[in-house]
């Protein structure tokens, strides 16, 4: 957690978050705060809540917030639904990004796009005026026009659909991107692709939370902070150097830590 | 789980073509009997040949029993308490549209099928069907010129005795089936198409099927004959009013394609279904089928089905000539409490035959979805090859998807493939797209249409986009 002081106001602030599904408590007390900036790297082993964590921010709708709140730009935004949190510049990448089979991934671009440009009162996009932006981002993430034509996500590799996401976030400019392991499954060119995507997106004005097991993202893309997280809670927060630590020592090492206050 | 009330939401259909027009009608009594079918012909002045085939059919139909395989719901109905002909009132002798009667050509502008001169759609000649008998055909002179025909089927019998005598009746005999036997016997109107050798025809045929009184059927029958070498595409659109009682459409369409002739047939079909109790709608009984009589002919059926209380509707392509082809795309959605049971016949009689199907069935509500379909290799079709495939979508738990597959083969030397499967829009596919910024209707509307790319890209242009826009429609709901 962070208390030193900030000369912006911060993009995103999850205080004392409880939520659950199916009655089952996942998140037990999260509270993070991200500044315009910050690249904030969240670890843990699988089942510690972190996936919950950025579904229950992007509004998936299997979760109950039971206690707390999340803040966006200083709004409540509990309440809202999934597609007014993206329009408003919240950006999920998923761990598993879903097929659409038959919708065009150009067609499902644009319309994601046109979404959150009406939200930024920006003219909609026609389809040539789109598929000019959109080669444009294509090079970020190196992939193929061909990967237009295809339905959404289907019959993609692994690293495609990653850098598949990355390209949908580079077309939506969110404030605020969560980006759920995207670094696993890929192979090292891939790795380098997307981090190199990602840190090209990022800027000043947004905030990035990395969800990841391994150090070797953060290799490429430094952290700001780095927080572990074990049983729904953020139990310890550091710099860049944690995480390097984590990975010498393994999650065990985190075992004994009692959550800090 | 889905959040099924937000589902029901917007799969809630409002029908925007629910209108009745107020015109005064000519209508004969109640009741089937020889006398009526008389009082039918006389009134068509029709000659003999026809007046005969249609006692015949009629006598078939009196000793068949209405079909229940499809194990089909729905209450008894009363043959003796149906209507089996009305027409507009009009002057004897209409020799322009501008003696149409303005409230006929003011209901078709209303559905988007504007007639006039001034105001016709300009790609595509229209014939319009009004209850029982056909009220106007556009761009006759300009089809003429091509040596086309278009134009209803009484005019047919009338001034091309010879093409009707010579075809009906030979793709759908009137034994063939109860609906098919009873169109035979009582079929007022529809559209008759004959493309001479070597012509392609210059533009779409379309005609639209628009039944307004609510306690007659509509026995609309279609021929379309395509000589050597030529080829058309013909589209056939249907609305019905709003009525709480149900109304019998029992149509047949016969497609005749001969030597290197194509035949595209393609229909937009949106009855009424009745309302979310399953009260009302149209019971669409309909028999199309088609003969590939030439060699190397085509015939391809297209159809997007969202309409009617009940569906049964299997068109079919009869493969006779050598290398011979034929397909069938269909999207049937259903809602509330529709039935549809459709599907396809593809008989493979010629050698090196090739037939392809490929159906979506999407089913929302309380509804039944079932696709029907028959692949028969005969003992003369070797090296002839089916390909089918058959989706279903399911939106909702209470709805239900079938698929019946029958398949014959009497001949070693051919190949029948069939993939079929079945998908429930999932809550996690939902969530991506609206984790996109994309609502929720228009996330299940993008998914419905994806789902059904693959016949949208066999239909014609305008209709595509209709079939699309009509989708989208269906699954339109309060919210937005």
């Amino acid at each position: 957690m962070q208390t030193k002081m900030k000369e912006s106001d911060p993009i995103l602030e999850v205080e004392n978050l409880f939520a659950s599904t199916d009655n089952l408590p996942i998140l037990k007390g999260v509270s993070l705060t991200v500044y315009p900036g910050e690249i904030h790297a969240i670890m843990g082993r699988n089942g510690c809540g972190k996936s919950t964590l950025s579904k229950i921010i992007a509004g998936h709708p299997s979760y109950n917030i039971t206690n707390g709140d999340i803040k966006f730009s200083g709004e409540n935004i509990n309440s809202l639904e999934p597609e007014e949190r993206s329009q408003s510049g919240i950006f999920l990448g998923f761990q598993y990004p879903i097929e659409i089979p038959g919708v065009s991934n150009l067609e499902f671009l644009r319309v994601s796009t046109n979404a959150r440009r009406k939200f930024l009162n920006k003219e909609e996009l026609d389809t040539f005026d789109f598929e000019e932006l959109v080669k444009e981002k294509l090079e970020l993430v190196k992939m193929d026009q061909a990967f237009l034509s295809r339905s959404v996500n289907q019959g993609f590799s692994g690293g495609e659909k990653k850098r598949n996401e990355i390209l949908q976030m580079a077309l939506l400019e969110p404030k605020i991107a969560i980006l759920d392991e995207t670094d696993s499954g890929l192979d090292i060119d891939a790795l380098r692709i997307v981090a190199s995507g990602i840190k090209k997106i990022s800027n000043a004005q947004t905030g990035i939370i990395l969800i990841t097991h391994y150090q070797r993202l953060l290799d490429e893309i430094e952290p700001t902070y780095v927080h572990v997280m074990a049983d729904g809670q953020i139990i310890k927060t550091g710099g860049s150097d944690l995480a390097l630590e984590l990975e010498k020592k393994g999650y065990e090492w985190t075992d004994n830590f009692v959550k800090e206050t | 789980m889905v959040n099924e009330n937000l589902v029901k939401d917007v799969v809630k259909e409002p029908y925007k073509y629910g209108f009745v027009t107020d015109i005064e009608t000519e209508k004969i009594a109640k009741g089937l009997n020889e006398d009526i079918i008389r009082l039918i012909s006389q009134k068509k002045e029709e000659p003999k040949y026809l007046l005969d085939f249609r006692l015949k059919a009629f006598k078939k139909w009196q000793k068949m029993d209405e079909p229940d395989w499809a194990g089909l719901g729905y209450k008894q109905i009363d043959y003796q308490d149906i209507i089996y002909y009305s027409a507009p009132k009009q002057k004897e002798k209409i020799s322009s549209l501008d003696e149409v009667d303005p409230k006929l050509l003011e209901t078709f502008d209303k559905l988007g099928i504007p007639l006039t001169e001034q105001k016709k759609l300009t790609n595509v000649a229209v014939d319009a069907v009004f209850d029982s008998v056909s009220i106007a055909t556009t761009f006759r002179e300009e089809l003429a010129e091509h040596g086309v025909i278009f134009c209803s089927i009484s005019e047919a019998v009338k001034n091309h005795s010879d093409l009707i005598e010579k075809y009906l009746g030979t793709v759908v005999p009137a034994s063939d089936n109860y609906f098919a036997a009873l169109n035979s016997a009582v079929f007022s109107d529809g559209s008759f198409v004959y493309i001479p050798k070597g012509v392609t025809c210059p533009m779409d045929l379309s005609s639209y099927f628009r039944i307004n009184s609510g306690d007659s059927g509509q026995f609309e029958r279609t021929l379309i004959i395509a000589e050597e070498s030529s080829s058309v595409s013909y589209l056939e659109g249907c609305t019905a009013p709003m009525f709480d009682t149900n109304t019998l459409h029992a149509a047949v369409v016969e497609l005749i394609a001969l030597d290197d002739a194509s035949i595209k047939y393609s229909t937009v079909q949106n009855w009424y279904a009745g309302d979310e109790e399953g009260v009302g709608g149209i019971f669409n009984f309909v028999t199309k089928r088609g003969k590939c009589l030439g060699k190397r002919s085509k015939i391809s059926w297209s159809q997007v089905e969202t309409g009617s209380a009940i569906t049964w509707k299997y068109p079919s392509c009869l493969l006779l000539g050598e290398e011979s082809v034929g397909e069938f795309y269909s999207v049937a959605l259903t809602n509330n409490l529709q039935q549809a049971d459709t599907g396809t016949k593809m008989i493979h009689i010629g050698p090196k035959t090739k037939s392809t199907i490929v159906s979506k069935g999407i089913s929302a509500g309380n509804s039944i979805n079932s696709y029907r379909g028959l692949v028969k290799m005969g003992t003369k079709a070797a090296g002839s090859r089916n390909y089918s495939q058959c989706d279903s979508m399911l939106i909702g738990d209470q709805a239900s998807a079938n698929t019946f597959p029958y398949i014959k083969s009497q001949q070693p030397n051919s190949e029948i493939e069939h993939e079929a499967s079945t998908c429930r829009i999932s809550e996690d596919q939902l969530f991506y797209l609206q984790s996109r910024g994309i609502e929720f209707e228009e996330a299940v509307s993008m998914m419905v249409s994806g789902f059904c790319r693959d016949v949208f890209n066999q239909l014609p242009m305008e209709f595509a986009a209709e079939a699309d826009k009509l989708l989208a429609l269906k699954l339109e709901g309060s919210v937005g």
